[in-house]
């Protein structure tokens, strides 16, 4: 997840990381951590650099061009996927319509990655 | 390929999503309109898909079922052939300078087992979690991607390369790309994307990388470059 800000939107870090803030920490389908209260800045915002140590999150940072990416999770499984639960992929199609892989439930559904190189 | 897996299997209530790992979408752009798919066709820009499903190498697949849930995580997804292979096979390597026909020549050794994962992916449209091939939700974990601090910030790095560059800023990004290469060698798509931008199609030595396809399949065993399906 790209970042200007080390305090973030609650609700931009779900969409983007999967992790929603819930009173009993951050919660990715049935599994949740605990967050200290300092996971919460006053306004509401979420302080990345709590959030990213609890859950295992590495940052890494271009000082130059003042950005931060934080990268997924390593902290509950150990694998890439903490949950079976697919994650709400959210894409551009070809033609720039919007895609919501949530969009599909009640099919069955093979999801292909490929690539032109 | 995809278009004619979505024509068998669509009535039988299987869709088909496509994901091209492109940070340039005009390069994907033409195969999908050539392809003139019915199932949603997207452009992965951030290879989000890598990161969120543990995609290290095209093609690859994953299947979900009718409740959102991950039934096979993300392996190699060859259904009934394997097109680059089978077109390489029909080459005449000696008409070939030998430094491409050496390459052609360790690019046939890939393996896959399209017939097998086909066989796989009917038998799941047809009996759906009663397949032996649909794995429980701990499965599924335990077999996805294994990740560690360093694929977990090979992820992070590869993103801000790929911010870089589609901010225009090119040459910042290769630093990203080439510490992404170093903490997740495993990842061909991290590595295939940014050799492209260097040199198209050959994906060789260059200055910006000290990796290359052909090094780099040469060094692993291009018979390991897909890991085999496990049923």
């Amino acid at each position: 997840m790209l970042l200007t800000d080390l305090a973030v939107d609650p609700a931009d870090f779900e969409a983007r990381t999967g992790w929603a803030l819930k009173p009993e920490g951050a919660c990715k389908a049935e599994v949740c951590v605990p967050l200290p209260p300092a996971a919460r800045t006053a306004t509401g915002q979420l302080d990345v650099s709590v959030v990213a140590q609890r859950l295992g999150m590495p940052i890494a940072r271009d000082a130059g061009h003042g950005l931060w990416a934080l990268g997924p999770e390593t902290s509950v499984s150990g694998r890439v996927l903490t949950t079976a639960q697919a994650p709400d992929l959210e894409l551009p199609a070809a033609d720039g319509t919007p895609f919501r892989l949530s969009n599909l439930r009640g099919q069955k559904v093979m999801l292909v990655a490929w690539a032109s190189w | 390929m995809w278009q004619e897996l979505r024509t068998r299997f669509h009535p039988q209530g299987l869709e088909v999503v496509t994901v091209a790992l492109d940070v340039d979408p005009d390069a994907a752009r033409p195969f999908i309109e050539a392809a003139k798919p019915e199932h949603p066709s997207l452009i992965d820009q951030a290879h989000v898909v890598d990161e969120l499903f543990g995609i290290v190498n095209v093609p690859n697949g994953v299947w979900i079922d009718e409740q959102g849930t991950i039934v096979r995580p993300a392996e190699p997804a060859f259904p009934g052939a394997n097109p680059v292979i089978d077109a390489l096979r029909e080459v005449d390597v000696s008409k070939l300078p030998p430094e491409t026909a050496e390459m052609l020549v360790e690019a046939r050794k890939i393996k896959a087992d399209p017939e097998g994962y086909l066989d796989m992916l009917v038998d799941w449209v047809e009996h759906g979690t009663a397949s032996r091939h649909a794995l429980t939700p701990d499965e599924v974990i335990r077999r996805s991607q294994p990740r560690s601090t360093n694929e977990a910030l090979a992820a992070a790095q590869f993103e801000l390369g790929q911010h870089l560059h589609r901010s225009g800023d090119h040459d910042a990004a290769i630093p990203h790309w080439r510490e992404a290469h170093r903490l997740f060698p495993d990842n061909w798509t991290y590595k295939r994307q940014a050799w492209e931008f260097e040199d198209p199609m050959r994906q060789g030595r260059t200055d910006a990388y000290d990796s290359s396809w052909f090094d780099d399949i040469k060094r692993l065993g291009a018979e390991n470059y897909y890991p085999p399906i496990v049923p």
